[in-house]
Formats: C-alpha cells, structure tokens, sequence
C-alpha cells in the first residue's frame, strides 16, 4: 500500500513537470525568438522593402500580403462554409448526402496542408492558370479555411437555444426567415470566435504557398488580386534559407511581427468570446 | 409574397445552401483528381513497383532514380521521434489534467498547452534549426547540423497539445461511477487511472495516438527548415534526411522545369502522403466513434 | 362560430353528432418519436371559443398532442404521425399544406418563456415583419393592440425598446402571448404557460387566458389540477398516450366517470 501511493505521488510529480517542461519549452521558444530578432523590428523594417542587403531589409511587401491573402480568402470562405454549415445543421443532416458530406469534412480537416498547396499549383495555378498571383494563393488558403469554417460555425449553431427556433417557427416564419432573423445573430459572437481562430491558422500557414510557387522575390505591395505577393511567413523561410546572421535575425525579427499579428487576432477571439458569455448571463 | 413564391424562395435558399456543403466534397474529389492525374503521367515514366519498391531517390541526378522508400523512412523516422516526445508526455499530462491538477492549474495550463498548438510550424522550423539542434550538438558530438532528432522533438512538442487534449477528452468521458468504484475499494489515483479509467479509455487514447501520428507525417516546415534534402535509407537520427513533405517543398522552391518527371514525382509523392494519412484519419475516427459516450 | 352550448358530456366520439363542426379535430392521432410512441389513437374534439386543457401525469403525451397542432412536432428528426387533424373540417396533414401558413392560424406559447434577444417592441414586431408588414404605422398600431391584449402595455410603454430579456418572468410571459397575438391567429395553444411563475403572475396570465377565450379557440396544457378546473371549458385527461376522458371541466373534477381519472384529479398520483 506505501508502495502504491509512493508511485501514486510520483505520477502525480512526474505529470506536474511534464507540464512545466512543455510550458518551459514554449517560453524558451519565445525568448529564443525575441532574443535574436527584437534588435531588428525596427519602424524602418515594418515599412521596407526585402533587399540584398540583411540590414537594410524590410517587411512591408509580406505583411500587405498576408492581409490581402487573409482578407481574400476569408471573403471565399465565409459564405460557403457558413451556408455548408448552416445546410447540414438546420436543413437536417440525416440524410445519406448529408451524412458522406459530413464524413468529407471531418477528414479533410485533417488532410497535411501541403496538399492542399498541390491542390492548388493543380488547379488554379495550372487548369485555370491564375499563376503565382493573390486570387491562387488566396483560393488555396480558402479551401484548406473551408473545413475549419464549417466545423466552428456548426458548433455555433449548436450553441444556439432549440426554444429561439421554435419560437420563430410557431409565429410563422420559414426555416430561413427563422435562421436568419433568429439563429444567426444568436450564433454571431460564437462564430466570429470560430473565424478569427480558422484566420490565425491559415495567417501562419506556409508549405500550399511554396508548393503553388509564391517564393519569388517581390520588393513591392501588392496592387489588386491579380498582382503577385509574398507573405510573412514565406519571407521568414526565405530569410531563413539564406546564409548570413543577418539574414537570420531578420527572420527572427519577421516571427515577432508574425507572433504579434497572431496575439491580436486570438486577443480578438477572447474577447468576443467572454462578450457573448457575459451577454448570455444577463 | 403569396405563399407560392415564398416556398419557391425558401427552395432556392435551401438548394443553394446544400450546394456550399457539396463544395467540400469537390475539395475532396479535387484532390484526388489532381493528383491520380499527375501521379498517372508519372507513373506512365516510372513503374509503380520501381517506385514502392526502389531504395534510392535521386530524381534531380542525370540518370534520375524513383525509389520512394528513402523519402517514407524519413519521414517516419522524424514522425516516431515525435511520437516517442508526445505520446508520453501528452498522457502524463492528460492524466495528470484530469486526474489530479487542481481546478486553478487546470484553468492555466490547458489553454497554455492550446498556445503551442497555435504558433505557426515555420517558427518551430525556425526553433529547431537555430536553438534545439545547436543546443544538441554541444551534448551529441557528430550530430549534424541538419538531421532528424532536432525536427523530431520540436516536432513532438507542437503536436503535444493535440495528444494532450484528445487523450484528456477520452479520459473524461469514462464514466465518474467507474472511478469512484475503483475509489471505494481503496485504490490510489493511479491505481485508479491505471487500472480503470485507462483501459476504458483506450480507444479514445488509441485514437488520439493514430491522429497525432497522421499530423507528424503530414508536416512539412519544420522538416523543411530543419531536418535537410538528403534522402537515404536510414535509421540514424543523427545525419541529414528527406521527409516526403520537405521533398515536395524542395521540388517547389527549385529551378525543376514543369512537364518533367521529377516535377511530376511531386504529385506521386503527394499521393502516397494523403492516402496515408487518409487511413490513420479514418483509424483514429472508427477508434473515437467507439469511446463510451461517443457523440458523434 | 357556434352558438353558446355547455360543452357536451359524454365520450371522446360525442363531438362528432354536433350540427356545428368542432374548430379542431383530432380522428386517431397517434405520434412516435423513433421507437417511441408518445401518443396513441387519441380522437378528441375542440370547439371554437372554448378553453380546453390537457391534463395528465409527466409524459403522459399532453405536449406531444399540443405540438401536433401546430406540427411543430415536424422539426423534432424522426417522428412519425398516424390518423389526421383537422382545422375547420381540413386536414393539417393533407399534400400541399402549408405548415408556414398553418402556423400563422394556430399559434403558440411556450413553457419556459422564450422572447427573441430583442428589444419589446421587435419582439411583437418580428411575426409581422416576416408576413411582409412594411407600414411603420401599421406595425406601431399592431404592437400596441397586441400588447394590450396581452395585458401589458401598460407595464412595458415607457420602455418598448428596452431589451425583452430585462422584464420579469411574468412580463416575458405575457409579452410572449402578445407576440403570439400579433399575427392574428385563430387558436392559441399554450404549453404550462404558468408554471414557471409565481402565483401573482399565474392569476393574471389566468385572467388573461378568460379574455382571449372571446377571440381565440385555446389549448392549454397545465400540470396544476386547480389552473384547469379555473380556466377551462372542457378538459382532456390523458395517460400513458392514451384519452382516458374528456368532458366538461366541472364533469371531469366532480364527477369523473373513470376510476383513474379520478385518482388523479384527486391527487392521488401524478
């Protein structure tokens, strides 16, 4: 029995340090990070262009990029997948249709990133021929976003009182007057949450853009959809596979900003989300 | 609106909203068109056989070979590091999350754990290359600059949440009574994690295993950055390898005309990729469906 | 509608000899959710301008029959329903009818109070705003006639745009029968309306259902034996799924013709 609750306390310890490690790990990662890369954020490197030269390198180009990128692919993505959602949740999912539709998302919420990047040199890059431009890159992060969009708007909607529908429904409205008077602005707060997490996964998302050939050099912002682009995360693995310190520090100077970007956005998310418990509480 | 026109409307709206949810099958089907058609025309040059079988992959080289089996191991090599940092770990936590840890620490540490799962696999490249494996190479003399055990353990640090997390869940959906039976005849926490809760929650636990192990196969930057381009049939975690992944980024960031068969391997190798994890999804699916109290 | 005659006495088939047709008429309506049947066979007639209650033990299928009313039992996945009702002498389940519309006629209040996260006003305002009411003058009008009715424009004027989910429980509850008012239907079902409020709000939702009673044909389901015997015409006794009696109210309480019946007016179980 002195055996049996020594062990038990050694688990007990062994699974606290475990934690502590994991967490220590992640603040190591952090320091290493603002450890080498602080020295160079700098006002001149959030607003200059990449260069030759590691110094004098700025990061303007990537970060205008990765909006246009994440505003783009969000405007695709939304509808579909809060319409695929809404389908599947308010129109019945029992169906045999809806039932392999259902199946398909969940896996390909777990297919590699990188094949959706094939998907799309496939696809857009080469039958549609929209090239290395915003639209490609953009459509591609759109459909890896698809699956994350359905799955969190799903859940949203499940969040939402079956007593608000039936309220609706026995006045006399239709299925979609009730949904979209009712379901969705119950649902709103929950999603947005959703989106903004589905946002900061695909903000940081770098193998389906070198696949589709985004890693160009590129030393201006981009003018419309159709201009070519480079984002934060592929200027950091450029930066990363050139050789030089310089270049290093840059790239470290390049996942501060990207983490800062990172931290506003699930900042946002948490926000949003304590807003709407605390409105339900009322 | 009459009530003709109103059910002609609501019609419509309800068409067009099944077909958004059908679009996520066009992803799928998509997927597997681009890449049986490009794998096709490989395939076309090279013997599938060749192709599985062969020990050497030197697609760049003048007298080009496609033996994938070099790319496979690496990439599990890298993928059962990982495995070996976040399968135990992710449990020890989980079992200490739902077992042990007071409401405070629990309150802290999961979504704390839920941070590593956030942050972009290019800084963990960036981690691996420029902190873990120089750090390594201090204790491990002959440890190359560019190997497997670096990308490897980072690799197991960022997929230790989703162990963590998944394992906890199925931990948490045994039965209270099953627990507190285990309690009243006088055994400890870990007799009762051990002895009852564990083995209730095995298929939950295996599901978790399966789906992690899917996400180390499929990740690409952190190979890419980090763990080198030099494909060879090996078990050495110490010397420089290809993943399947860090090949296909090879292939993209290079000079590689279009049209020919190395660019072409890209999608046969892309293949192989997704129908393997495609089965460890599935696997991990078909165990989480049979967990007690399984919801969907 | 019909003439003032004392609800008839007598059994569930008694209706069917009237020379006036009753509003609503269940002809052995049985409802299954899944493999559970939750109603069987139950034949029961409704006549207009009359209050009549559903009562019997938890489970019994008193809610199930309400909701069958109005087919709101569609939306619950799985359920399958046998035998008919009809609506002025139609069928609610015949091809080609319009649930949306049938909805419109037949309206309903709910258990728990369920007003929209929305201000007072669109809350009444929202069943007009989907029928295509634009008129802001129209809509105005409405709300305030509708609140009235429901007893309540006097408490809520001043604050017709403070948020619904700021008034009392009783408030919430009458504002949710003004709502259901709005649209103008032609039955009201209500589902315990009372029963998740205290007993000063419980009168004047009482005294309110005596009111509308004039204007709308009731349904009202209630778990309290004293609610029914004061607000209802006939009353309805089930169990298990299945009509035990049905008659007139003060029938049914004094002098009940089934033994079980009995026992449960009396308290002895339920």
């Amino acid at each position: 029995m002195i055996g049996a609750r020594r062990l038990d306390g050694l688990v007990h310890g062994l699974g606290a340090s475990v934690l502590v490690l994991a967490l220590s790990a992640l603040g190591l990662l952090l320091w290493d990070v603002v450890h080498d890369g602080v020295g160079r954020v700098s006002w001149a490197f959030l607003t200059g262009y990449p260069s030759r030269r590691a110094a004098t390198a700025g990061i303007l180009p990537a970060l205008a990029g990765s909006v246009w990128l994440v505003v783009m692919a969000t405007a695709m993505a939304l509808p579909v997948g809060v319409g695929g959602a809404v389908a599947l949740e308010e129109y019945g999912s029992r169906g045999r249709w809806a039932r392999l539709i259902e199946i398909n998302i969940a896996n390909l919420a777990g297919v590699p990133s990188i094949i959706y990047g094939l998907l799309g040199l496939g696809l857009f890059v080469r039958a549609l021929r929209l090239e290395h431009s915003l639209v490609a890159g953009a459509a591609t992060l759109a459909l890896l976003m698809l699956p994350l969009v359905i799955i969190t708007t799903r859940e949203a909607l499940r969040s939402v009182p079956v007593s608000l529908r039936e309220a609706s429904l026995a006045l006399g409205a239709t299925k979609w007057q009730t949904t979209w008077h009712q379901v969705l602005p119950d649902a709103l707060p929950r999603l947005l949450t959703g989106l903004i997490l589905a946002v900061s996964r695909i903000v940081g998302e770098t193998a389906p853009l070198i696949v589709i050939g985004a890693l160009a050099y590129v030393p201006f912002v981009p003018d419309g959809p159709w201009s070519s682009f480079t984002a934060l995360p592929i200027q950091i693995f450029a930066w990363l596979a050139r050789p030089g310190t310089g270049f290093r520090e840059n790239a470290a100077a390049g996942i501060l900003v990207l983490l800062v970007v990172l931290l506003i956005t699930n900042s946002v998310a948490i926000w949003l989300r304590d807003r709407s418990s605390r409105r339900r509480d009322a | 609106m009459t009530a003709r026109t109103r059910r002609v409307v609501e019609g419509l709206i309800e068409r067009t909203l099944w077909a958004c949810a059908a679009v996520s099958v066009l992803v799928t089907v998509g997927i597997v068109l681009v890449l049986v058609w490009e794998a096709a025309a490989f395939f076309g040059e090279v013997s599938p056989a060749a192709f599985l079988g062969g020990r050497t992959w030197t697609p760049l080289f003048y007298d080009p070979q496609f033996g994938v089996l070099p790319l496979v191991t690496g990439t599990l090599l890298v993928a059962v590091i990982a495995m070996l940092v976040a399968v135990p770990a992710g449990l020890l936590i989980a079992v200490y999350l739902s077992e042990y840890a007071s409401t405070p620490v629990r309150r802290f540490g999961k979504p704390a754990l839920e941070v590593l799962a956030g942050i972009p696999t290019v800084v963990y490249g960036y981690f691996a290359l420029l902190f873990v494996t120089p750090w390594l190479r201090t204790v491990i003399p002959g440890l190359a600059g560019l190997n497997a055990l670096g990308p490897g353990l980072v690799l197991g640090l960022m997929i230790l949440p989703l162990v963590s997390s998944l394992c906890e869940d199925a931990l948490s959906a045994v039965p209270r009574g099953l627990r507190e039976g285990a309690f009243a005849l006088g055994a400890t926490r870990l007799q009762a994690a051990v002895g009852v809760v564990l083995p209730a929650a095995m298929s939950g636990v295996s599901a978790a295993v399966i789906l992690a192990m899917s996400r180390a196969v499929g990740e690409t930057m952190i190979v890419a950055i980090a763990a080198g381009q030099q494909p060879r049939l090996t078990a050495n975690p110490l010397v420089p390898i290809e993943t399947m992944t860090a090949f296909i980024v090879q292939v993209s960031l290079g000079d590689v005309p279009r049209d020919t068969t190395a660019y072409r391997a890209i999608f046969a190798v892309g293949l192989l990729l997704f129908t393997g994890t495609l089965g460890l999804n599935l696997a991990s699916d078909w165990l989480r469906r049979r967990m007690p109290g399984a919801v969907r | 509608m019909g003439p003032q005659h004392p609800g008839r006495p007598g059994g569930p088939h008694a209706a069917e000899s009237a020379e006036v047709g009753p509003k609503i008429a269940l002809r052995a309506l049985s409802v299954s959710y899944g493999d559970r049947r939750a109603l069987t066979t139950v034949t029961l007639p409704m006549q207009a301008h009359r209050v009549t209650a559903l009562i019997g033990p938890s489970g019994c299928g008193k809610s199930t029959l309400l909701r069958a009313i109005n087919r709101m039992n569609d939306i619950i996945p799985g359920t399958r329903v046998e035998g008919d009702i009809l609506l002025d002498g139609e069928s609610i389940h015949a091809a080609g009818t319009d649930v949306v519309a049938l909805r419109r006629r037949v309206g309903m209040v709910f258990q728990k109070s369920n007003p929209f996260p929305k201000s007072v006003f669109e809350n009444v305002a929202y069943g007009l705003r989907i029928t295509g009411v634009r008129d802001r003058r129209d809509i105005e009008e409405r709300v305030e006639e509708s609140l009235r009715a429901a007893a309540l424009w006097e408490e809520v004027r001043d604050r017709l745009h403070a948020p619904a989910l700021t008034l009392a429980g009783g408030q919430q509850q009458r504002l949710c029968i003004a709502r259901a008012l709005a649209v103008q239907p032609e039955v009201l079902l209500m589902d315990e309306p009372a029963s998740a409020l205290d007993p000063m709000a419980t009168q004047r939702i009482e005294e309110l259902i005596h009111g509308l009673k004039r204007t709308y044909t009731i349904v009202i389901v209630t778990h309290n034996m004293q609610q029914a015997a004061r607000v209802s015409d006939t009353t309805a006794f089930l169990w298990m799924g299945q009509l035990v009696e049905y008659g007139r109210t003060e029938d049914v309480f004094t002098a009940p013709r089934e033994r079980l019946t009995e026992d449960y007016v009396t308290g002895r179980f339920g």
